[in-house]
């Protein structure tokens, strides 16, 4: 442990252009798919938190449970689909970032959704008087809700994140972790345990932790800088 | 004017290079011993330096490999398991397959050897022992060219170890790499390719316990993949990385890939 932490911090102060690019492409790639799930997501579990539909227990289970899909098959699945042989091989996006963005994006997505189903329904219990009493359209409640819980939402973009930049299973497989194209740092350190480099493996390790630990930084230093302009 | 003229040509080299830098990259579906012993970085740039094309890895077992490739998700396939490259070859999906080099494949094993099979040449006799005593033994369980190796070596002992499946056979069922850290964790003996072995970090008390037998042979070749039945091919790429790697100079750059002094792949490409 003492070694790898040793070997984490050699290769930060080194500043070597290989970590650089994996750090970098990992960031890009996880916060991109962050991004398109939070669109997504954010839309589905709002409407889903003001509806009142047939069925709607049915999609709430499914909604949860799919927070627990495995990432190795949603890469199987973005693989399959992106395979020169599948039906989107045309596009020629197998072995890209984009591919990686487009399997972390569906790996995320029922985790935003259903987390901020869960907070915009507690919320609108809250309002839904209010908002009835305002004739609000249901384009309008979305708005509302949505703006109202940010904060709070922005936890669940996190949950997200944090899935997404951890996850080994979907992206070694859309991206095969190429070197120099689509290496990652959970695929690299996949990689030097296969190589038996543990304390290499374990210093990258400790470089992504201090990673996400930067980004939910950031994140918390913009939110309570919002608070505190909200309340000046 | 002067200033227009140059923005258009530095606009055209930009663009012209984008396309260029696009159309001369291949990927190459590989085993893994290639890559993680360092051959690739040895070699590539080597490679890409003298033909402009770049070479992508996407380095699985040989049995992933060769599945990519038949989704035509590659441009050239690099693997060791002869009898399914042959078969590939023959269904279509690749257009020549070229003996590249060998290596051989070895026994490792804790120091203790607790089977007893330490300085063995003869590796069925070994492994007889080994499923005679019961000693552990980490199988790689997934279909690459290793596994097809050990599961062949098995056949001709005439032990089956799959019906000790869980107790002293395990198997893994994932990497070269994984394998080995997985079999030093349990004290399991453990097929390899040797190349792995050398450059591998986490060898603990292991020694390697039986090697030297013919039928630890290991060779690798090298196959472009077929555009006839891949339309989205690099086909005159691919091509031009297969003949590099059996020509002379590419033989030349395999033989002087060492690791501790030590050579990792032997070059065996026919002379022609």
């Amino acid at each position: 442990m003492g070694e790898a932490l040793g070997l984490a911090v050699g290769l930060v102060l080194s500043g070597d252009a290989d970590l650089l690019q994996i750090v970098l492409l990992s960031l890009r790639v996880s916060l991109t798919a962050t991004a398109i799930a939070c669109l997504v997501g954010l839309l589905i579990g709002a409407l889903v938190a003001i509806g009142r539909f047939r069925g709607r227990n049915a999609v709430l289970i499914l909604m949860n449970a799919l927070m627990g899909l495995p990432p190795v098959v949603v890469g199987l699945l973005v693989y399959l689909h992106l395979s020169r042989s599948g039906p989107l091989g045309f596009l020629g996006l197998l072995y890209t970032p984009t591919a990686m963005i487009i399997a972390q994006a569906i790996l995320i997505t029922p985790i935003i959704a259903a987390l901020s189903r869960q907070v915009l329904e507690d919320l609108h219990a809250e309002y839904a008087e209010q908002f009835r009493s305002l004739c609000l359209t249901r384009w309008q409640t979305v708005q509302a809700l949505l703006w109202d819980a940010r904060y709070s939402l922005l936890t669940v973009g996190l949950a997200g994140f944090g899935r997404a930049v951890a996850e080994v299973g979907a992206v070694i497989i859309v991206g095969g972790n190429i070197d120099h194209l689509t290496r990652v740092m959970t695929t690299a350190i996949a990689l030097e345990t296969s190589r038996g480099d543990l304390a290499l493996a374990l210093a990258l390790g400790i470089i992504l932790l201090v990673i996400a630990l930067g980004v939910n930084a950031a994140v918390q230093a913009v939110r309570m800088t919002a608070a505190r302009q909200a309340y000046v | 004017m002067l200033k227009t003229s140059i923005m258009a040509s530095a606009v055209a080299v930009l663009l012209g290079g984008a396309a260029w830098a696009q159309d001369q990259s291949i990927i190459v579906q590989s085993t893994t011993s290639t890559a993680n012993s360092g051959l690739f970085d040895y070699m590539l740039p080597i490679f890409q330096k003298e033909t402009g094309i770049q070479v992508n890895v996407v380095a699985v077992g040989t049995g992933q490999a060769i599945k990519n490739a038949e989704n035509c998700d590659g441009d050239v396939l690099l693997v060791h398991a002869k009898a399914s490259e042959e078969k590939f070859v023959a269904a279509g999906f690749g257009t020549i397959r070229t003996d590249l080099m060998y290596n051989d494949f070895v026994i490792v094993g804790p120091a203790t050897d607790p089977a007893g099979v330490g300085g063995m040449q003869d590796v069925q006799g070994a492994l007889v022992q080994i499923a005679e005593k019961g000693a552990m033994f980490a199988s790689r369980g997934d279909d690459s060219g290793t596994h097809k190796k050990e599961m062949a070596l098995w056949a001709d002992t005439g032990v089956d170890p799959l019906g000790a499946s869980g107790t002293w056979y395990r198997e893994t069922g994932s990497g070269m790499g994984a394998t080995l850290n997985t079999g030093i964790g349990m004290g399991a003996y453990v097929l390899t390719d040797r190349a792995t072995w050398i450059s591998f970090e986490n060898k603990q008390d292991y020694v390697i316990q039986v090697q030297g037998d013919e039928d630890l042979f290991n060779q690798y070749g090298v196959i472009p993949v077929n555009p006839a039945k891949c339309p989205s091919v690099k086909a005159d790429a691919a091509q031009t990385f297969a003949d590099w790697l059996v020509s002379d100079e590419g033989q030349a750059v395999i033989a002087g890939f060492k690791i501790a002094d030590q050579q990792l792949f032997f070059p065996n490409a026919p002379r022609n």
